[in-house]
């Protein structure tokens, strides 16, 4: 299968520094020839690269807002970190109005998808007691993390529909009802944090189509808004998430919403990772449910995001607190009957293990075998001048036939200085020529030709 | 001649000693066990089960006795996983292999560590388990994971 990555390298800024492949929480990365490589299979989009890369080789590809004209009628979708971008003094009403203003016709916040969702997994988690704990299915990264490098967890995934997805699925539902609009007019448009959103509507997990269109970098259409927002019609009319729905961009806020139960939210990949080994070793099952979300802070921490993580964590929380808690948000017949029109339930999600090193599992173990014995020759250094990120996974590129042995620098030299020493030693021997021979040696055969 | 692979004999076998109550590197042989499975295709299911199992054999060294040695016997269709130890041995294991029991001391619990589930999870995500003790001498546990249906998806542990 192929896989659509919306993290691309541009060649020409790459120096083959080997910053990324050491931050690359699935080892996703390798400098072959003085370039970065990224293996299609492992990548999950989180971003990481995008953040540490000092040439600012690694990109998020994401849509151009032209793409609007290809539509009649367009609805953008601002993800509930967009609202953490501003201050106090700025009412959602005024950034809904500042979409407007950039040339959307409509605007549905994924906060209220959120308010669906959240009323969705307060039932689910009621009704279904195993197993636990349920992870969120939010995150596009965290999906694909655990596909990948957790897939005995995959079933951990709650089953729902993501914020994102409901949201679309409300503007689609609006423009047929009150516009009797087909839905091949209507773009909807996702403005997005990181580029694993557009990974996902590109190339969804447990569904076969996005309701989305596209997305666009919230950072650009921050920018695109910031000089229009003071002459933006006031959206107030707009607004229909709840408090807790904007919360949902902040690490804890999706447990916040939920409220009851026990809840545990973790943020940044690697912690992420962490935690997902305790689950595997079955250390938590006295939880109910995780949000894990890949970047630090919750999505405010995006790699596409504008505004510093810790001001947007910030930003949201207090309006979470100015708008006031709503009572108990969506109602929860409501949501489920949404979910369950929409036109593709959300199936499970399907393990994508990478790690195997041969089809034929005989084979696979004698290459297991290999790489255990490559790594025990290894320096275990970990420095990464091989272009892979650490010794175990050069002896795994090895046995694979990606790599040599002597793309170790220290196996380099080993084996550059044995073969020194062996010229020196070539070198002190004379033809028979030149010297004379010792007493004895080979005497017998010196007549033969 | 034919390989071993051809015969159906391959093997991978690999060691790890352990050393008790030393917190910082616990877990890491398990780690290394959960991979080397991943890298013969073990079935996600097979991977978990003997990823817990595995690791909660490294701990009861750690957290139970002086020093032992973890070893593990991977072929296509299963893995053997045997954990012995020198440590104090265990004197009721019907005892021991209830859940919820155990002699974990308050330290170790405030860690985390020592909810008496150790030995009957081991049991249940394994196909066949044995458990055998001197006390004074130290204990051996030896468990079997069977490999589903390779590649296969595999629910639940
Ligand atoms: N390797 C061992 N050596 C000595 N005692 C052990 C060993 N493994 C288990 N035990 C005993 O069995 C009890 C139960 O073990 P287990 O189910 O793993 O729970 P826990 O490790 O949380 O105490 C332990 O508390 C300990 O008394
Ligand atoms: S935490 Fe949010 S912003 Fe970061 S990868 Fe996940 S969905 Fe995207
Ligand atoms: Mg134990």
């Amino acid at each position: 299968m192929s896989y659509f990555h919306s993290v691309t390298l541009q060649r020409a800024k790459c120096k083959g520094c080997t910053n990324c492949i050491k931050r690359c929480p699935t080892e996703a990365i390798r400098v072959r020839e003085g370039k970065a490589h990224i293996l299609e299979e492992r990548c999950v989009d989180c971003g990481e690269c995008i953040r540490i890369c000092p040439n600012q080789a690694k990109v998020a590809v994401t849509d151009r807002l032209e793409r609007l004209e290809e539509f009649r009628y367009n609805v953008a979708l601002p993800a509930p970190a967009f609202f953490g971008q501003f201050g106090r003094d700025v009412d959602p009403g005024q950034v809904l109005g500042g979409l407007i203003n950039l040339g959307f016709d409509h605007v549905v916040e994924v906060a209220l998808g959120a308010d669906v969702v959240t009323a969705a997994i307060r039932r689910y988690l009621r009704e279904h007691p195993q197993p636990r704990p349920l992870i969120s299915s939010a995150c596009p990264t965290v999906v694909r993390l655990i596909q990948v490098r957790f897939p005995s967890l995959v079933d951990h995934i709650i089953p729902l529909h993501t914020p994102m997805d409901v949201a679309a699925l409300l503007a689609r539902r609006q423009a047929r009802e009150q516009h009797g609009l087909a839905d091949g007019d209507v773009g909807t448009w996702f403005i997005t944090p990181c580029p694993a959103k557009l990974t996902a509507v590109r190339q969804p997990v447990g569904m076969t189509l996005s309701e989305v269109t596209g997305a666009f970098s919230m950072a650009e259409i921050y920018g695109m808004m910031l000089p229009l927002l003071a002459q933006a019609p006031e959206g107030g009319e707009l607004q229909q998430a709840s408090a807790h729905g904007f919360g949902w961009g902040r690490a804890g806020g999706e447990n916040q919403a939920i409220g009851a139960g026990a809840l545990l939210s973790v943020d940044g990949i690697h912690n992420v990772i962490a935690l997902l080994e305790e689950v595997l070793r079955d250390r938590l099952g006295d939880l109910d449910y995780l949000e894990l979300q890949a970047c630090v802070a919750g999505c405010v921490g995006g790699s596409l995001v504008a505004e510093n993580p810790f001001v947007g964590r910030t930003n949201l929380r207090m309006l979470t607190e100015r708008l006031g808690a709503t009572g108990p948000g969506f109602p929860e017949e409501a949501a489920v009957r949404l979910l369950a029109e929409a036109p593709q339930v959300r199936g499970p999600v399907e393990p994508r293990p990478v790690m195997r090193l041969d089809e034929d599992p005989a084979r696979a173990i004698s290459k297991t075998e290999q790489l255990e014995r490559v790594l025990e020759s290894l320096p275990g250094l970990d420095c990464g001048s091989c272009g892979s990120p650490h010794c175990r996974s050069l002896a795994e590129d090895i046995v694979r036939g990606r790599a040599f042995e002597t793309d170790c620098v220290f196996k380099l030299r080993e084996q550059v200085h044995a073969l020194a020493a062996e010229m020196l030693e070539l070198a002190h021997r004379l033809p028979p020529a030149m010297g004379q021979r010792d007493e004895g040696e080979d005497g017998a055969d010196s007549n033969e030709a | 001649m034919q390989t071993p692979e051809e015969r159906g004999e391959a093997r991978l076998r690999l060691e790890f000693e352990v050393t008790g109550l030393d917190f910082a590197t616990a877990g890491s042989a398990a780690t290394r066990v959960k991979r080397a499975l991943e890298h013969v295709g073990f079935s996600a299911r097979a991977v978990r089960r003997a990823a817990i199992t595995a690791y909660e054999a490294e701990m009861n060294i750690v957290i139970h006795a002086r020093r032992g040695l973890l070893k593990v016997c991977v072929a296509p269709e299963a893995v053997v996983i045997v954990a012995a130890d020198e440590g104090p041995g265990i004197a009721d294991l019907e005892l021991a292999m209830q859940e919820g029991f155990s002699t974990a001391p308050e330290d170790v619990r405030e860690m985390g560590f020592g909810a008496g589930m150790g030995l009957p999870n081991m049991r249940r995500c394994s196909d066949h388990f044995t458990i055998q003790s001197v006390v004074g001498r130290g204990t051996t546990v030896r468990a079997v994971i069977k490999n589903d249906q390779v590649g296969g998806r595999g629910r639940g542990v």
